[in-house]
């Protein structure tokens, strides 16, 4: 592998090139970065498929990009591609939308945040703020004064998400582009609908039943994490990484300590390791079951998703009885554990994978093996394994696809090396698959915890950092598998008690990219399934 | 065996004997209809309870149980909330056509809950074109509707409506259909004849093979034209908020609500009178002991338990399955149903033919 990257960096012009365990960093020049992202992307010897994030970021001095870039073959292996203007005032790069899917999202998230402009992408919309919010809020220049943007007392026009805004002076006079085609039906999807699982706008034009185009919209629940983490310290972040993805609140939670437990070169005990592996899989499960329902609920069967709430409360037991809390545990702490298991902790685990195994019987008879809920699922929103890695659809849904992207298999942390698993993988991309998926990695993930659970090592479960965290000058890196795919944590520091830039790479961001792409062509009734059978959580996109 | 013929006749003669006969039958309908308006709201109070203990425990939860023991007053207590809630009218919406849409539905539902007999003499609407008349009344909802849906001017309740217009037409035929069956098996279209026929054995025991799949034919249609799932995809809330009721508010929306239980209990109601004997007892011929004490229970409670046994089923259907697309609700009906519907027909033809 090694030796192929060196070909494939060797083609790059001007590029600086350094290695830190498995982490290339490669610095362009402005001119020269769409050229070096044409050449990772699209050369013979190892193509780098998978744009996991675009970073934008402020050098005070500078404004920079860096792509997060992985080969689908080895997701082992990450490229940080890096790129700087000197130019604060009409910052831009070229844009690579067209290379990779999932680019017109990120693109546009960069642009809303530092006010990056990507040439050649016409959709410069703000994709999380208000389109007429003032000024881009993670520019370390920026004024949060609330004179400039006061509480708004009304609602966003819909006009304003329906035109694309006008980038440059000679288009200033001509007909603005719109999202939508003239005398198109649109019709909007949340903010408030029973069925978009958070406060997700869909607007949707619709050909009687069957589906155009869906626009999403998102940002109704922004809350600035990654503003708040940079005035944090780094303890204080970790409350934040559990409100995220509120379902899989402890796993983005292990994957912060991690990130800087590396950067600290903490070593954590073995006690704690397994202990969170543990908990890491509780939470899947109780995300895969809550997941599984809300798909049932979706396509009508309330009863089914009334189930899985009833098999996730045994998991919320065991959290309340161990850490105190149910939905956001705060667990996991810079060094190991908050505190030591209960005492309860190992038999309540033992009877639950018993119950759970037993009740896993009773969901595939109650609704997998229903005539209508097959009919429904199969041959529905074929999503490809080019497209899944091109839109960057990690987790359940990219092994649905036969994309195999389990970080607990390419990158074992934790405990995760101790167990025996298999990272499920299915062929078919349909909407049954990835409905099935979820079943067969509660069953994955049951044989982990049975593992593990037994064999939790004695001795202390945490090892206490210093009172105030510096993490020493640098980029840190840190990937988890989450219940909806690849979560990573970026925390750049420049040796202060706070970060100078945290960023978190969200799955579910990548899952409603991953509807626009596939719901056109379907039923109305379908988009409102495929957004279920995605699993995407609103709070982790709307960091 | 008592009748409530015995009562109604003497009411009558009561009547006659001493007053005019013009107000003699204004008193009588004036009687009838609050008895039947009183039955209609009395038992949606009671579908209401039923449906939320028998999901509940489908799901198993407890359901309401709160107010009242056993929750029994919970319906009460969500029937005075719809009372006092506020009717919101609408901008830019048709406001007359609004109001009037509620109504529809619930005078269509009423009209159809008149022809049902409950018991020999308790039974407001006997025509000699009974079916016929069960049929067109009940289609009357559907432009109730359309009318909620259009005049509503809002895209969701739209598709609803849309929906419901492809649904409830499509699905009406099989629904006559498997009806039609057992009018040829029993030569009548009146009501209280086709009960009195069934007196020596229910007509899905004496129609054989195809009276019983007349019967589910009916059940699946029926269960359909009550727009609940797996077929409620006019309302369907989870893609269309509640589909073509979504801007209703107060009582109005409780008009749909209180519509969409009695038509289940209508629908069953109709089931249990043309295949399972309406309000006749269980006759099994040669077993007379058998047959004596079942002659002991009262024909009410005959009828009742025969249309709550169809009500449980319908609620079973509603609380397992997911809803179906509307391709595929359509391809049942026009592809699946309605030919085995006409075939049906025809075996029931052979059947008189040959026993």
């Amino acid at each position: 592998m090694f030796n192929k990257l060196e070909q494939v960096f060797s083609q790059l012009a001007n590029a600086e090139i350094s290695n830190k365990d498995n982490v290339y960093t490669i610095v362009v020049a402005k001119e020269n970065l769409r050229q070096a992202a044409e050449t990772l992307r699209n050369n013979d010897i190892v193509r780098f498929d998978f744009l996991r994030d675009i970073i934008g970021m402020d050098y005070t001095d500078s404004l920079g990009v860096i792509y997060n870039l992985s080969p689908s073959e080895d997701l082992s292996v990450i490229v940080l591609l890096e790129s700087r203007t000197d130019d604060r005032e009409n910052p831009a790069f070229d844009t690579v939308e067209d290379l990779w899917l999932s680019a017109p999202f990120y693109e546009r998230e960069v642009h809303d945040f530092f006010g990056i402009r990507f040439l050649g992408n016409p959709d410069m919309r703000r994709i999380f703020l208000r389109q007429d919010w003032r000024g881009y809020p993670l520019r370390k220049d920026y004024d949060s004064s609330p004179i400039i943007n006061p509480i708004p007392l009304e609602n966003e026009d819909l006009d304003s998400l329906e035109y694309l805004p006008v980038l440059d002076l000679k288009d200033i006079d001509k007909e603005r582009k719109s999202v939508f085609d003239k005398g198109d039906f649109v019709v909007n999807f949340g903010p408030q609908h029973p069925a978009t699982h958070g406060v997700l706008h869909l607007r949707v034009s619709l050909d009687g039943e069957v589906i155009k185009k869906v626009d999403p919209n998102f940002g109704y629940i922004h809350r600035g994490i990654e503003k708040i983490c940079e005035v944090s310290m780094y303890h204080q972040i970790l409350h934040l990484a559990d409100r995220l993805d509120y379902l899989s609140g402890s796993i983005n939670r292990h994957a912060v300590c991690m990130a800087i437990e590396k950067g600290i070169q903490l070593e954590v005990p073995p006690r704690a390791q397994y202990v969170r592996t543990i908990i890491d899989e509780l939470t899947r499960i109780a995300s895969h079951l809550l997941g599984w329902g809300a798909m049932a609920m979706d396509m009508g069967a309330i009863t089914a998703f009334v189930y899985g709430m009833r098999d996730r409360e045994k998991i919320m037991k065991i959290f309340e009885k161990t850490c105190g809390g149910r939905l956001m545990a705060n667990y996991s702490m810079i060094g190991g554990l908050m505190e030591d298991i209960h005492p309860d902790f190992q038999k309540d685990v033992k009877e639950f994978v018993v119950y759970m195994r037993k009740m896993l019987r009773e969901h595939h008879i109650l609704f997998t093996g229903n005539p209508i809920a097959r009919g429904r699922m199969e041959g529905v929103g074929h999503l490809t394994r080019e497209q899944a890695i091109s839109i960057g659809a990690t987790g359940p849904v990219g092994r649905a696809s036969g994309w195999q992207c389990d970080v607990r298999k390419i990158e074992p942390y934790a405990a995760y090396d101790k167990a025996e698993f298999t990272a499920v993988l299915r062929e078919g991309g349909m909407t049954f698959d990835r409905y099935y998926i979820r079943l067969d990695e509660i069953e994955e993930s049951l044989k982990i915890i049975e593992q593990l659970v037994d064999n939790i090592p004695e001795g202390p479960f945490c090892a206490k950092p210093k009172p105030i965290v510096k993490l020493p000058e640098g980029e840190y890196i840190q990937r988890v598998e989450n219940a909806r795919g690849d979560f990573s944590v970026y925390i750049n520091s420049r040796g202060d008690k706070f970060p100078y830039r945290v960023k978190f790479r969200s799955p579910s961001l990548v899952l409603v990219n991953v509807l626009k792409h596939i719901a056109p062509g379907n039923k109305i009734a379908d988009l409102i399934m495929l957004g279920g059978s995605l699993d995407y959580v609103i709070p982790c996109i709307d960091r | 065996m008592f009748h409530f013929e015995v009562v109604a006749d003497w009411i009558d003669t009561l009547l006659l004997s001493n007053m005019p006969q013009w107000l003699a039958l204004a008193i009588e309908f004036v009687l009838i209809g609050i008895l039947i308006l009183s039955l209609y709201a009395v038992l949606a109070l009671i579908l209401i309870l039923a449906e939320r203990k028998i999901c509940a425990y489908f799901q198993c939860r407890l359901g309401p149980n709160r107010v009242g023991p056993w929750g029994i007053l919970q319906p009460i207590a969500d029937m005075v909330k719809i009372l006092l809630k506020e009717i919101i009218s609408l901008n830019k919406a048709d406001n007359r056509l609004f109001r009037l849409a509620s109504f529809m539905v619930i005078i269509a539902s009423l009209l159809t809950f008149g022809a049902i007999p409950f018991d020999k003499g308790l039974h407001a609407i006997d025509f000699n074109i009974g079916v016929f008349y069960l049929l067109a009344v009940s289609s009357i909802g559907v432009v109730g509707i359309m009318l909620a849906g259009w005049s509503s001017n809002s895209k969701y309740t739209m598709i609803g409506a849309m929906r419901s217009g492809a649904q409830l037409i499509s699905y009406e035929l099989s629904c006559a259909l498997s009806l039609m069956t057992i009018v040829m098996l029993s030569g009548t279209m009146q009501l209280s004849q086709i009960v009195e026929q069934q007196a020596g054995a229910w007509f899905i025991f004496k129609g054989g093979v195809p009276a019983f799949i007349a019967f589910v034919i009916y059940l699946i249609a029926g269960h359909a034209e009550t727009n609940r799932g797996p077929f409620d995809l006019p309302e369907a809330e989870s893609e269309l908020t509640a589909g073509y009721h979504t801007e209703y508010s107060g009582i109005t929306f409780g008009f749909f609500y209180l519509a969409e239980y009695m038509n289940m209990f209508i629908i069953a109601a109709v089931a249990a009178t043309m295949f399972l004997g309406g309000w006749q007892p269980l006759h099994i011929p040669g077993l007379d002991g058998f047959n004596t004490v079942m002659d002991y229970i009262p024909p009410v409670v005959w009828f009742f338990g025969k249309t709550f046994f169809c009500v449980f089923l319908a609620l079973w259907v509603r609380w397992s399955f997911p809803r179906l697309r509307i391709d595929q609700l359509l391809k049942l009906e026009w592809k699946i149903l309605m030919p085995i519907a006409f075939a049906n027909l025809i075996l029931m033809a052979l059947w008189i033919l040959v026993f």
